[in-house]
């Protein structure tokens, strides 16, 4: 990963490495598998549409004369009478951060083909995303029992509504089909399609190899990343 | 094709430990930033704080985690400067609201 070694082509580092990496009339992210590269263009994209999503609900949330709903207030869960702000929003970071350790924890023992380990870590991260989205549609139905719409709600601001189910949605369908493509390939380590050789894929002659675990790990990485944005905007903002 | 696969996956190990502190300094920072909340701070302070923490983890994530600290100045370019660009976006959108805010104030309640 870094310095990788290509023949006939000298690799210079810093500034002066990214000129010569990027006139080289060659492949310019040497050393970088395509498919993480791909993955790493598909995410770029991706950002520019949650940016999208949070700059239309800073300008909305800026241009509104009525006051915005308190976030705190708003998402605080009572525990025993008590009101606790943002308890379960807390517990979600919490849990999206440990399955983001386990991801990173799986790529790292794919990389070095110790099977058992990898697989049951990339398992864990699927459980700890199936908890969060379990918890947000739990956060969901509870917002929707007391009114809240994306048309109104008996908060403050109308567009509160709107902002939270669009960005929170787009967000939950992100980990949703994180988790589900965590548990195909969970699968597909504990099937062996990574021993040895590497069994060819359904769709592709290619082989199968350990760097698919690390472009799935920068996906739900970057599943992470984004609730760490919308987690202070949205929710402490 | 082969051999460069190997010598990228043998360098790609970092040891365990890089993960377990980026982990556990996650665990600390999202706390922190829970603890503005829960200490109520209010104006700039909240802001600042809120800000700071977020960057923090957002870097520590795609530096260690995305592994970026470790990729050539290429890539890692490639994807920091149309990031950057948003902050752009933001800063205009940030004027474009204040301007809203105080035209829909001037027209409906001033005329």
């Amino acid at each position: 990963m870094s310095d990788p070694k290509i023949d006939g082509f000298e690799l210079k580092p810093g500034f002066k490495g990214m000129a010569s990496d990027t006139g080289s009339d060659q492949t310019m992210f040497k050393g970088v598998h395509w498919g993480k590269a791909m993955m790493w263009i598909f995410l770029l994209s991706d950002t520019f549409v949650f940016s999208c999503f949070l700059i239309s609900y800073m300008k909305g949330r800026a241009s509104t004369p009525v006051d915005w709903p308190i976030p705190s207030e708003v998402f605080a869960l009572h525990v025993g009478g008590v009101p606790v702000p943002l308890l379960l929003i807390a517990i979600m970071t919490f849990v999206l951060i440990t399955s983001s350790g386990t991801m990173a924890l799986a790529v790292k023992y794919g990389y070095e083909k110790n099977k058992k380990m990898c697989g049951w870590l990339v398992l864990a991260t699927a459980i700890g995303g199936l908890t969060f989205v379990g918890m947000q549609v739990f956060e969901w139905s509870k917002l929707i029992h007391e009114g809240v719409r994306p048309w109104g709600n008996p908060f403050g601001a109308a567009q509160f509504g709107s902002f939270f189910f669009m960005i929170t949605g787009f967000h939950g369908f992100h980990v949703s089909i994180g988790v589900i493509f965590l548990f195909i390939y969970a699968y597909k380590i504990f099937a062996g399609h990574y021993d040895g050789e590497g069994k060819r894929g359904w769709f592709t002659t290619m082989r199968s190899d350990y760097v698919e675990i690390e472009i799935l790990g920068l996906y739900w990485h970057f599943v992470d990343l984004v609730w760490v944005f919308i987690f202070a905007f949205f929710y402490l903002w | 094709m082969d051999e460069t696969k190997k010598t990228e996956q043998q360098e790609s190990t970092h040891k365990i430990g890089i993960y377990l502190w980026i982990w556990g300094l996650l665990f600390v920072l999202s706390f922190f930033s829970y603890m503005v909340d829960w200490y109520n701070f209010q104006g700039m302070l909240r802001w600042s704080l809120i800000l700071f923490f977020m960057f923090l983890k957002a870097g520590l994530i795609m530096a260690f985690f995305m592994h970026l600290f470790w990729e050539r100045y290429a890539l890692v370019n490639v994807l920091l400067w149309p990031m950057t660009a948003i902050v752009c976006f933001v800063a205009l959108m940030v004027a474009e609201g204040q301007y809203t805010l105080f035209s829909r104030i001037f027209y409906f309640f001033v005329g």
